[in-house]
């Protein structure tokens, strides 16, 4: 059981990877990844029951699904630091011959991805197919998702969300990262989705709302009320509300930063905001 | 000249539904998922003796892709159901993405494919699935021939781990394979043997195939007929040795001519042996209501056809 502190240090130290792994290769999503970095890091390191080592039917163990894949460099630096591949791997980001791929795959067999994600929209549904053979298999772990906002338009989530609630799949908790923002700006400019939670409640889901969703306290507080509720015959919910590019304030509350690499000169702005705490790969 | 012959006709995917009965039966690990059409796809026997490993997903198949992919996750073998245009066209991102790329032991079991799903129409008969399942790096494609072929595939497609392109149909067709046979993934089968021509058939072709080379041998012309149940991996070898000897080969597919078996047996024989080589397929087209039979006829996907195009093949010689 790590401490906030620890916790928090972790998550600087996953921003200076976020920042430095989209800066060498000038490409990558750093916006959506440091919106998402606390999330992962207390989902990873306090919030889901993991088991050693990393095989592919994650038996007895809780899983996560990234549904939202181009914020790979958020996800790869949380399982690096997890421990399910080496730290330095991170520094192979997008390059050829890794696997690190830009959007995550199993292709490369890199542990901890048990889903290629990128293509929007699939990422619940197959974190539905998971939790339903955790109940085949007797197993009462939980099955984590995570989705962006702007996701949703795709339609497929629709069938999932429906159908979640219609088999009674009470053992997910799907969160989605409410930035507001999307590759053509706001997400309420592009295609306004109205009350998420409304949606999800005439659904039939169990919604819990995390207000500061780039504060670990709250996050672990709010994860705690949706893990509760798990077990209760109705899937559930989390809406995360972050920043977009959070712990850097020039890409903060924009949708400019969403797969755009810093240069050289805002890299070392964007370091100075984080100061390395667990040490560089 | 070895003759087939049938007493009974049956529609292959009430062989689908026949092995799924049996993998309910033998293998705990396999569940079946559908959406909304289980009376056409058969499935009735392994949803009422196994009503806890069904997923009824309704009218939503990307979703049901997604699921199945997901279900793989802690050992299970789903094997989804729905008709063919609605198992490839509808969720090709889904299979390439969350199946084939992320290499799940998913089975994909497509029903009503081709001309012959009848009076529907176009908007159902997908004549392009093969092509694009084919073309999925790490997929399996098979299109069983008749009723015992399409229950003996179903069952071996469970012992095989990776992704799957299950084919079969809606029609009756006669049923001239063996009930006991053991169906080897990629393994082309010799029906006749002949010295003029080859023809190599898949699905609803090969008995088409077989009656062709009958009027063949009133003709004269002794020609070899191989069911080609795996269009991949394909069995080169059978085809290459075969040609070997009549120099000459016919391919017959319920499919488009583009993308279906006739493309990667030419494949194989523009590298290894060129060789003269007909098409009897659909012509780049969509096609339309009408009876199976009129469908075929009107379409060129018969015996007649095959006729005409192993003729035409062997004067290219």
């Amino acid at each position: 059981m790590a401490n906030t502190n620890e916790l928090q240090d972790l998550t600087t130290q996953v921003r200076r990877d976020i920042l430095r792994m989209v800066h060498k290769v000038n490409s990558g999503h750093p916006g959506g990844s440091l919106g998402c970095a606390e999330f992962l890091v207390a989902l990873y390191n306090e919030i889901m029951d993991r088991k050693e080592g990393f095989d592919m039917d994650g038996l007895n163990e809780d899983l996560f699904f990234l549904s939202n894949g181009h914020i790979s460099p958020v996800f790869y630096s949380v399982l690096a630091h997890a421990g399910y591949f080496p730290i330095e791997e991170l520094s192979t980001f997008r390059l050829i011959d890794s696997r690190l791929q830009g959007h995550p795959t199993t292709h490369e067999g890199l542990p901890g991805v048990r889903i290629a994600s990128g293509s929007l929209g699939q990422g619940l549904s197959v974190a539905l197919g998971a939790a339903q053979t955790k109940k085949l298999n007797g197993d009462t772990h939980l099955v984590y998702s995570l989705h962006g906002d702007g996701e949703l338009q795709e339609g497929q989530n629709w069938e999932a969300i429906m159908y979640a609630s219609a088999k009674k799949v009470d053992n997910i908790i799907a969160t989605v990262d409410l930035n507001g923002q999307q590759i053509d700006g706001a997400t309420d400019h592009v295609l306004p989705m109205g009350s998420l939670r409304a949606k999800f409640e005439a659904f039939g889901w169990d919604v819990i709302d995390i207000e500061q969703g780039n504060d670990i306290e709250a996050i672990l507080k709010g994860m705690a009320e949706a893990k509760a509720l798990t077990g209760k015959g109705k899937p559930v919910c989390v809406l995360l509300k972050t920043v977009m590019g959070h712990g850097v304030d020039f890409m903060m509350h924009t949708h400019e930063w969403h797969g755009k690499a810093p240069n050289d000169e805002q890299l070392e702005s964007a370091l100075a905001q984080n100061p390395e705490t667990l040490g560089d790969y | 000249m070895k003759t087939y012959t049938y007493t009974e006709k049956k529609d292959t995917r009430s062989g689908f539904g026949a092995g799924l009965a049996e993998l309910g039966r033998t293998n705990p690990n396999v569940v079946a998922l559908c959406a909304d059409l289980t009376p056409s796809l058969k499935m009735g026997e392994f949803i009422k003796e196994n009503p806890d490993r069904f997923f009824q997903i309704g009218i939503a198949e990307a979703n049901m892709m997604g699921i199945a992919a997901g279900m793989t996750i802690g050992g299970k073998i789903p094997f989804t159901g729905t008709f063919a245009n609605f198992s490839t066209g509808r969720v090709y991102d889904q299979i390439r993405q969350s199946i084939a790329y992320s290499d799940k032991n998913v089975k994909i079991c497509a029903s009503h494919a081709g001309l012959t799903l009848g009076e529907d129409g176009a908007t159902h008969q997908i004549l392009e699935d093969i092509g694009l399942m084919k073309m999925l790096p790490g997929m399996t494609v098979i299109n069983p021939c008749d009723f015992n072929q399409t229950k003996a595939a179903t069952i071996a497609i469970a012992e095989h781990h990776g992704p799957v392109y299950l084919r079969f149909g809606r029609p009756s067709v006669p049923i001239f394979t063996p009930a006991d046979q053991k169906f080897e993934i990629g393994k082309a089968i010799h029906l006749t043997e002949g010295t003029d021509v080859t023809i190599v058939a898949t699905g609803h072709l090969v008995w088409e195939a077989l009656e062709a080379s009958k009027a063949l041998y009133e003709q004269g012309i002794s020609a070899e007929v191989i069911n080609i149940h795996t269009i991949k991996p394909l069995d080169t070898k059978a085809i290459l040795d075969s040609v070997s000897k009549t120099g000459c080969i016919v391919t017959a597919e319920e499919h488009n001519y583009l993308g279906g078996l006739g493309e990667s047996v030419a494949r194989e024989l523009a590298i290894h042996k060129p060789t003269p080589q007909e098409f009897v397929a659909t012509q780049d087209t969509f096609g339309e209501s009408g009876t199976p039979a009129q469908l075929m006829d009107k379409y060129g996907l018969n015996a007649e056809a095959i006729v005409n195009a192993a003729q035409k093949v062997i004067k290219r010689k």
